[in-house]
C-alpha cells in the first residue's frame, strides 16, 4: 500500500510494531511507517514457534535491499505461530504490513502489557 | 575560496527530487534521493530498460596547458597518453605510499585539456593533490564542481531514447563530445557505473531541472543512489569510502589493470614492488549461497579464523541473494573458495566469485 493507514483494531508501539490483540492471544507486525522507512524488505528471519519475546526486546529482523532492522516485540509472551509465506514473499510486509505481512502470532504473559500501548489516533500523532 | 565541507550541499535537481516525492539521504555531505519507487524497481528498470540518475555530487576538475599530460602522467595510475582527443580513461589517483585517494574518470577534451570527474567525499582532497603536483607542472587546475549538474542514463534503451529526445551526437563507449545542450556547453559521455550501456551527461545546472523532466517523460526511470549502489555492486566496480581509501593499494584492490608504472606516477615505485612480490590482502567479490544479507563490517571467517572483513554488502535485485566485495588474506582470494561471514552473529556461507558477479551472458 502506497499511502499510510494505522487500523483502529490494532494497538502500536513506539518502534513502528502493531498488536492485534484477540484475547490471551495476538498477532504481531510491523506498522506502514515501517516497512516505508525500510523499503522493499527482501529478507525476513523470525523466531521459532515455542521461543519467548519480551516487550521492548527485538525478535526478528527484516532486511531490504539497503539496510536491516530489528523487530520490537510490543507485548511478551509465548510464539505460536510464525508467518509461513515470508520466506518466500517477504515483500508482503511492505504490500500488506496489517494482513498476509504478519510477523508472528504469540500467546501473551501479561495480557496488562497492552495498556502502555498506544491506539491509532497516538500513534499517528506520534509521527507528526 | 573553497567551499566549506561540512556545509551541506544541495543538487541542481534538489527541488525536482522533492516535488517527486523522492526518499532522500545524506551521502558526501549532499542530499540525494536514495529511491524514488523503490530500489529493486529501479534496479530492473536500468537492467532491462533506462534508468536516470542524478550525480550531480560528483566533482569535476579542469586541466589545461602544455604541461597537462606530464601533471597527469605524474598524478594518475593509467598511461594518460594513450588516451586519444575525445577519449576517457579510469585511474586510480594515490599518495606517496601508493594509498588510493580517489579512484577518477578523465576525459581528454582537447589536445591539452583535461576533464576528471571525482568522487563528491574526495573532491577537495583531489583538488589538494592536483594544487600540490601542479606548482611543478606548466598547467592550470580549476575546480569545475559548481559548473556542471551530472546525469546518468544507463540501461539497455538509454542511449536511443537520449538520441531521439534530446537530439544530441551520442559519444562511443568511453568516449566524450562536448555539444550543447539547451543551448548551453555540455559534455556527453559514454560513460556509467551500471554495466549498462548509456551515457553521462555533464551540463549547466540551470538547465538540468528541464533536461531530466524531459527524460522522465521519454520514459526513463528516476532512479536513486540505492540501485546505483546495488548496480555497481552487482559488476564489481569497487566504492571509495567502502571498498577504496588511503589505506589500501591498487593492487590489493583488483586495480592493477590501471596503473603503468613506466610512467612514474606517484606511488608507482610501491605499486611495483606490490605488483611483483603480492599483497596480504586482496579486494575480492563474494555470493552468500543461501539465507543472509552481508552489510560491510561483517568479519569473513575461514575456520575458525577471523580472515577479513566485508567492504559493501547488499541483497542482489538481479541474483536474487546477498553480494558484495570483502578484503581478504591473499590465499583466499581465489574465486570458488568457500568462506563464511558473520552476519549479526550468524555464520553465512559464501564463494569468492569471479568478476562480474552479474552479466547478461550468465
Amino acid at each position: 500500500m502506497s499511502e499510510p493507514s494505522y487500523p483502529e483494531d490494532l494497538r502500536y508501539h513506539p518502534e513502528h510494531d502493531w498488536a492485534r490483540i484477540e484475547g490471551d492471544e495476538a498477532t504481531l507486525g510491523v506498522t506502514w511507517y515501517a516497512q516505508d522507512s525500510l523499503g522493499e524488505v527482501v529478507f525476513y528471519e523470525g523466531p521459532e514457534v515455542g521461543s519467548s519475546v519480551v516487550k521492548d526486546e527485538p525478535y526478528a529482523e527484516v532486511e531490504s535491499v539497503k539496510a536491516v532492522s530489528d523487530v520490537v516485540a510490543p507485548l511478551s509472551g509465548e510464539v505460536i505461530e510464525v508467518n509461513p509465506d515470508l520466506s518466500d514473499a517477504p515483500e508482503a510486509v511492505n504490500t500488506d504490513p496489517y494482513g498476509t505481512g504478519w510477523l508472528i502470532r504469540i500467546r501473551l504473559s501479561d495480557p496488562a502489557e497492552a495498556d502502555a500501548l498506544m491506539d491509532s489516533a497516538a500513534y499517528s500523532a506520534s509521527l507528526e | 575560496m573553497p567551499n566549506d565541507p561540512t556545509e551541506m550541499r544541495f543538487s541542481p535537481l534538489h527541488e525536482a527530487h522533492l516535488a517527486s516525492g523522492a526518499k532522500m539521504v545524506l551521502f558526501s555531505g549532499w542530499q540525494m534521493p536514495v529511491s524514488f519507487d523503490g530500489i529493486k524497481e529501479e534496479h530492473i528498470a536500468v537492467r532491462t530498460h533506462a534508468g536516470l540518475f542524478d550525480v550531480s555530487h560528483m566533482g569535476q576538475i579542469e586541466v589545461e596547458g602544455p604541461g597537462a599530460l606530464a601533471f597527469l602522467q605524474r598524478l594518475l595510475t593509467n598511461d594518460v597518453a594513450l588516451m586519444e582527443i575525445g577519449g576517457a580513461q579510469y585511474s586510480c589517483l594515490l599518495n606517496d605510499d601508493a594509498g588510493v585517494i580517489d579512484d577518477l574518470i578523465t576525459y581528454r577534451l582537447g589536445g591539452d585539456r583535461y576533464l576528471v570527474v571525482t568522487n563528491a567525499g574526495n573532491h577537495e582532497a583531489d583538488l589538494i593533490q592536483f594544487g600540490k603536483v601542479a606548482r611543478d607542472f606548466d598547467v592550470y587546475v580549476r575546480d569545475a564542481a559548481s559548473r556542471y549538474a551530472m546525469l546518468a542514463v544507463q540501461g539497455p534503451n538509454a542511449r536511443r531514447i537520449v538520441a531521439g529526445q534530446l537530439r544530441i551526437e551520442l559519444p562511443p563507449r568511453m568516449g566524450v563530445i562536448p555539444q550543447q545542450i539547451g543551448r548551453r556547453p555540455a559534455l556527453v559521455c559514454g560513460t556509467g557505473y551500471t554495466g549498462e550501456d548509456g551515457v553521462e551527461i555533464m551540463l549547466d545546472p540551470e538547465i538540468a531541472p528541464a533536461i531530466w523532466a524531459e527524460l522522465v517523460d521519454a520514459g526513463v526511470v528516476p532512479c536513486g543512489l540505492g540501485a546505483r549502489d546495488t548496480l555497481r555492486l552487482e559488476v564489481c566496480f569497487p566504492l571509495h569510502g567502502n571498498d577504496l581509501s588511503e589505506s589500501i593499494d591498487p593492487v590489493t584492490a583488483g586495480l592493477g589493470w590501471a596503473c603503468s608504472e613506466q610512467t612514474g606516477f606517484i606511488g608507482s615505485d610501491k605499486v611495483a614492488v606490490f605488483r611483483a612480490n603480492g599483497t596480504d590482502e586482496r579486494l575480492v567479490p563474494f555470493e552468500i549461497e543461501g539465507d543472509g544479507i552481508a552489510r560491510g563490517g561483517n568479519p569473513v571467517i575461514s575456520g575458525e579464523e577471523t580472515v577479513g572483513e566485508v567492504t559493501s554488502g547488499t541483497w542482489s535485485p538481479s541474483l536474487e541473494n546477498g553480494i558484495g566485495f570483502a578484503l581478504i588474506r591473499s590465499d583466499l582470494a581465489e574465486p570458488g573458495t568457500a568462506i563464511e561471514i558473520d552476519v549479526r552473529g550468524k555464520r553465512r556461507p559464501a564463494r569468492v566469485s569471479s568478476k562480474p558477479l552479474y552479466s547478461k551472458k550468465r
